[in-house]
């Protein structure tokens, strides 16, 4: 399914051959024109990815890693399936200008084992880059050389997260690592590591095409370019779309022709519930910031029943490592259980959003740091219908 | 199992650590293709890799345990993925949910007496603009309707 | 100091932070930390909670232990740093540049309370009926914060069953706050390799290779898993109610031997500093308890010795004089029961490099159930061997079927250190209260065997013994101090030159008599694997103690243990060792006498190939 609405920054024609371009300049100067654009990156978390390559590329190591986080698993995220088989060069390529950038050799692809079917295509492409002289030893008669692996998670929403992605990557359980340090200095076997989401690559091809000015225009001061959004749920026309950052919440249900909504869940289950009150706010960095899952809610759906799906989705996916993760979300969601028999207080249940608040705080990763989220937005915005559902 | 069995799997777990390579970071890929070939990975695989590799055995089996497409035990030959996060539950997953059980003859966590099929929950698999959506082994299956699951499972023999 | 091995599988965020030239400034430079508004300048790459630590500010902690490598996942000691929305742990927050830190905020303290709520939430925890009632952390820790009431519900009911499989660990799973020390510990610290995380999400627990009970897997049964559990979910398992039973029968003679490490460490359980002797006054206290005989392992160290020492000449001559390439040297000491098994599991091709010397427990029970029973003319089949041990594995160890060579089974019971605390306080005796008073005769004290309990004490005794049968002289050292032989370095290496020999061990003249001293099992592994690769040939003797620090960190000792810890309770052995006045193992009579009486045919002849020497089992690796 091909990327709806009118293509900005994905427009066909902004696709240009950036990897001649990037080779031909300075690897630092790269990593400006990555600084310069704004570009943040767009898995959900919205790191400076130029600070990100700037940090790594200063590392001191002879030994660097690119990895491209294909972990797609925030519930009500799509994008980058779109973006994988039908954009492919622009990550690929992206890639390659990153390992550039940094000084780099060797990529991974951290292809989601849900997305296997992708596989042999992915493999192929790479290979023709490789007979393209566009991956492998001394790309396009430079001395730089680069190649790519793909390696396929296996059914872990935790692996999204960067420190456990390399945990997995080196033969590990995928769980979080302290930081600092960081993955830059400190990554896949101990080397400076840049782990950047698909659609963050894509967005750097486009960025070195047409240069950082011309990207920076789009969007926000705080939030440049466009942004990959995947709406689902009760709305005629679902899908990819590229929208500009500060879009607001009304204008997007009227791109996808959704009817009587209650709420939009912005950001996957890690993200928050926007009620109708709230509709005019806008998605950027400023605002409401998301890694592109938006789904959407009508009249006719349980709040509660919306929350606890969320809840038994991360006390399944939480690696288990650290207390108030592993044991916190459980709580919360016997919370939810509990307003289902008629045995919760509401002040039980304002002890569990200050629970909550202590997780968004002191869990050693972002899954437990955002998995109270949906709980406190919910209980927050739809304390009335929830209590009223026995 | 067998001697001529554990013979043929220690080649076989030999050949997958020239192909990826005898170091801990090889681990994951390894298992996965021996979870592909055989269904599962046994208690003597997990042991030889952990030799091959230079690892203990029960930190193979903290990560075959940690990853849900992994699995010590052997299931069905074509696993059964119906998704149950909130996009595909709004498009109505407990339809399909019921008529698989039905179709099947089983309840989810459970496998085929012929051991065909395993029925399983898994969690958003990245089609949620086309649900309910479901995997059976690698194949994903979306927009899928209570009528279509009997059509869908007549292509697995 | 000590400074522990840690193992390089710990991946680098767990470990601390290598601060190199250039990345951070000079090594060894100072940087500003503000704690609680007050500054203080610390070493760049300190830690904030070494930080605190330095500086006496009190910062709780559970997952963290000095032995381990970091983990940073029970998320106790969380602090609150300027600038920054999460809060970190402090116990893994390396200080690279001016921050500010608050220990005990609004925000931290909440966030703690509500750690604890959660964990408590979810621990099996019946105090009254809890070993570990009075030294649990979670107790102490719930405590300091003033848990009074179940904020987030509590359990009931058993979860799991109690694995009792094996003869020396026992695991509670319910009392599992998944810590992850015994895991680091068996991993990274002992690289034995038993114990993981399994599972994910609420799901996880710490679990074996395929779930399987302890005793079905490669455990070796050292411990030091026990030692470190913040919690019951790991114990030693208790012989204590049979030991009462048999002591309150009026039919059976029980005798107890004690090993210098429990007495060692015995006076921390009564509350004093580690490293405060109790030797004598343990003696009264097992009078009191009803013992019948309370004797001296040193004995039968100074036994072990001189079979040992013999065993090594004889496969010197063997090499040296008979040119016997054959002869499996360097020699490995046996008397650690938790480093036999690991070598059984994990170089049972190597077996024979083993002394067949069996260890002091063991020798001790045999001799027991015959000599003593003959000269002091009791029925052997009366007689309870209990042995009073700072270690787990030889609960394992006394329960091996080969160990009945006198005819029944030599050692009845092994009892930790903890567990004889426990029958003393049942007793109603306040140990460092008590008078002092000696062992039973005839097996009294040297100060050679007294060593053993510390790593490298074996290697010391053993050179003591065998440099003076061989020269005539006593060793070059002051006091017979062999220093090399000291301190907590992983592996270390030494040689003494044997010249001017006497002239039945002239083949010696001239050797350079090498020998190695390793404890803990990773460093075991470290010279094992170096013996498979052939590079320990020019060494002829080498120790090895299953536990970081040898025998005085024992898992039998009490618990918390620290490198700290070990280093008093080492200096206490050495200290009393200086004041016994034999302090050579041939010197002390009742050896003289067992010799003449008993073992006629001296060291390594047919009697003491029968009753203090025993062979090995081939284990491997693999589990069914």
């Amino acid at each position: 399914m091909p990327i709806l609405n009118k293509l900005v920054i994905f427009d066909e024609q902004n696709i240009n051959d950036s990897l001649k371009k990037a080779l031909s300049i300075e690897p630092k100067d790269v990593v400006m024109e990555v600084r310069e654009s704004g570009l943040k990156g767009r898995g959900g978390a919205g790191f400076p990815t130029g600070t990100k390559w700037m940090l790594a590329s200063s590392a001191n190591s002879k030994q660097k890693y690119v990895v491209c986080n294909a972990d797609e698993g925030e519930p009500g995220t799509f994008k980058d399936r779109v973006l994988l088989d039908e954009y492919t060069k622009l990550v690929f390529e992206g890639m390659v200008i990153g390992g550039y950038a940094i000084g780099a050799n060797k990529g991974f692809l951290y292809l989601r084992g849900e997305y296997r079917y992708l596989l042999d295509k992915l493999n192929s492409y790479l290979e023709q880059m490789r007979k393209e002289n566009r991956l492998g030893n001394n790309i396009l008669g430079t001395n730089f050389s680069f190649d790519i692996e793909i390696r396929l998670g296996s059914g872990a929403y935790v692996c999204g997260e960067e420190s456990a992605l390399i945990e997995s990557l080196e033969g590990h359980r995928g769980e979080a690592r302290n930081r600092p340090p960081f993955p830059v200095n400190t990554g896949y076997l101990g080397s400076p590591t840049i782990v950047n989401n698909v659609e963050t690559f894509a967005s750097v091809h486009i960025i070195i095409a047409k240069g950082a000015e011309w990207y920076s225009k789009h969007g926000t001061s705080k939030s440049t370019g466009t942004k990959l959004l995947s709406i689902s749920g009760d709305c005629k026309k679902p899908g990819v779309y590229e929208v500009p950052f500060g879009i607001t919440i009304n204008e997007i249900l009227k791109l996808v022709e959704a009817e009587n909504t209650k709420a939009v869940q912005v950001g996957g289950a890690s993200g928050t519930c926007i009620p109708k009150a709230e509709f005019e706010r806008s998605i950027s960095f400023e605002d409401i910031s998301t890694g592109g899952s938006v789904i959407i809610f009508n009249e006719t759906r349980s709040m509660l029943h919306i929350l606890e799906n969320f809840m038994e989705f991360f006390v399944e996916e939480s690696c288990g490592q650290c207390t108030p993760c592993r044991i916190g979300n459980v709580k919360l969601l016997d919370g939810l259980k509990k307003i289902r028999k008629g045995e919760c207080s509401l002040s039980y249940i304002h002890e569990l959003i200050e629970l909550g608040k202590s997780m968004q705080i002191a869990s050693k990763c972002g899954l437990g740091q955002s998995s109270p989220n949906p709980f406190i937005s919910i209980m927050t915005h739809f304390e009335n219908e929830i209590f009223s559902q026995r | 199992m067998l001697v001529t069995e554990k013979n043929a799997l220690t080649i076989e777990i030999e050949d997958l650590t020239k192909r990826f390579g005898n170091q801990r970071e090889s681990l994951l890929p390894i298992l996965q293709e021996v979870q592909l070939k055989h269904g599962h990975i046994s208690d003597f695989a997990q042991q030889e890799i952990a030799r091959l590799l230079d690892i203990h055995p029960v930190e193979v089996y903290g990560v075959v345990t940690f990853f849900s497409f992994l699995s010590t035990e052997p299931k069905g030959r074509f696993i059964v993925r119906l998704c149950q996060t909130i996009s595909c539950d709004l498009a109505g997953k407990e339809a399909i949910a019921h008529t698989l059980e039905k179709e099947l003859g089983i309840k989810f966590g459970e496998t085929t007496q012929d051991k065909k099929f395993t029925l399983e929950y898994c969690n958003c698999i990245g089609m949620c603009d086309q649900g309910p959506a479901l995997l059976i082994n690698e194949q994903v299956f979306t927009k899928v309707t209570p009528s279509k699951v009997i059509d869908i499972l007549k292509k697995f023999n | 100091m000590e400074k522990t091995q840690q193992s390089n599988r710990a991946p680098v965020s767990h470990q601390p932070l290598k601060v190199e030239k250039g990345n951070l400034g000079e090594i060894g430079s100072l940087v500003e930390v503000e704690i609680n508004g007050i500054p203080y300048k610390v070493p760049i790459g300190t830690t904030i909670l070494e930080a605190c630590r330095m500086h006496n500010i009190h910062i709780p902690t559970l997952c963290y232990h000095e032995d381990l490598c970091l983990a940073g996942v029970c998320r106790v000691c969380v602090v609150e740093v300027d600038g920054m929305r999460v809060l970190p742990t402090s116990c893994t927050f390396p200080i690279t540049n001016r921050i500010k830190v608050k220990t005990s905020s609004e925000k931290v303290r909440k966030a703690r309370r509500h750690i604890l709520d959660l964990l408590l939430s979810e621990h099996y925890g019946e105090c009254y009926s809890c070993h570990r009632n009075g030294n649990c952390e979670l107790q102490r820790l719930a405590k300091e914060y003033g848990v009074d009431s179940y904020k987030f519900g509590h359990v009931t009911e058993r979860k799991h069953s109690i694995d009792k499989s094996s003869y020396s660990v026992i695991r509670d799973m319910d009392k599992c706050i998944l810590c992850k020390r015994c895991v680091r510990t068996c991993i990274d610290l002992q690289e034995v390799g038993v114990l993981e995380a399994t599972q994910r999400g609420d799901k996880t627990t710490i679990s074996t290779f395929l779930d399987k009970p302890l005793a079905d897997v490669i455990c070796i049964n050292c411990g030091q898993c026990i030692n470190r559990c913040p919690t019951a979910a790991l114990k030693a398992n208790d012989p204590s109610d049979d030991i009462w039973a048999a002591i309150d029968d009026p039919d059976k003679h029980v005798v107890i031997q004690t090993a210098p490490s429990p007495r060692a460490g015995i006076g921390e359980e009564f509350g004093c500093e580690p490293g405060t002797s109790m030797t004598y006054k343990l003696n009264t206290a097992l009078r009191m308890i009803g013992f019948d005989g309370i004797f001296d392992t040193n004995f039968t160290a100074d036994l072990t010795i001189m079979e040992e020492g013999t065993e090594l000449l004889l496969r010197l001559k063997k090499k040296l004089v008979d040119g016997d390439d054959s002869v499996k040297l360097p020699q490995f000491t046996s008397c650690s029961p938790g480093w036999i098994k690991f070598i059984e599991h994990f170089y049972p091709e190597h077996l024979d490099y083993l002394s067949s010397c069996k260890s002091p427990q063991q020798m001790f029970g045999s001799v027991i159930k015959t000599f003593y029973a003959q000269e002091k003319n009791i029925d052997p089949s009366k007689i309870v061997t209990v042995a009073l041990m700072p270690c787990s594995a030889k609960k394992f160890e006394c329960n091996r079927p080969e160990m009945t060579d006198s005819g029944f089974k030599d050692v009845d019971y092994g009892l930790t250190t903890r567990e004889m605390a426990q029958m003393i306080r049942e007793a109603g005796l306040n140990l460092p209260e008590l008078q002092n008073s000696g062992f039973d005769e005839p097996f009294g004290d040297t100060g050679s065997g007294l060593i053993f309990g510390a790593t490298g004490g074996v290697m010391e005794s053993a050179l003591r013994t065998a440099y003076e049968l061989v020269t005539g002289r006593p060793v070059p050292f002051d006091n017979l101090q062999i220093i090399p032989c000291r301190g907590f370095e992983g592996v270390k290496e030494a040689s003494v030159l044997l010249e001017n020999v006497k002239p039945e061990w002239s083949f010696l003249e001239g050797v350079n008599l090498k020998f190695m001293i390793a404890h803990g099992t990773a460093n075991a592994k470290k010279v094992m694997d170096a013996l498979v690769r052939g590079e320990l040939n020019d060494v002829h003797f080498v120790e090895i103690m299953a536990c970081p620090g040898g025998c005085i960190g024992g898992g039998g000792q009490p618990i918390p243990t620290s490198p700290e810890i070990r280093q008093k309770r080492a200096e206490l052995i050495y200290k009393e060792a200086e004041d016994l006045e034999i302090n050579k193992s041939f010197e002390n009579p009742t050896i003289k006498y067992i010799y003449e009486k008993f073992l006629t045919d001296g060291p390594c002849g047919h009697k003491s190939h029968e009753l203090l020497h025993t062979h090995y089992v081939k284990r491997g690796k693999y589990i069914d």
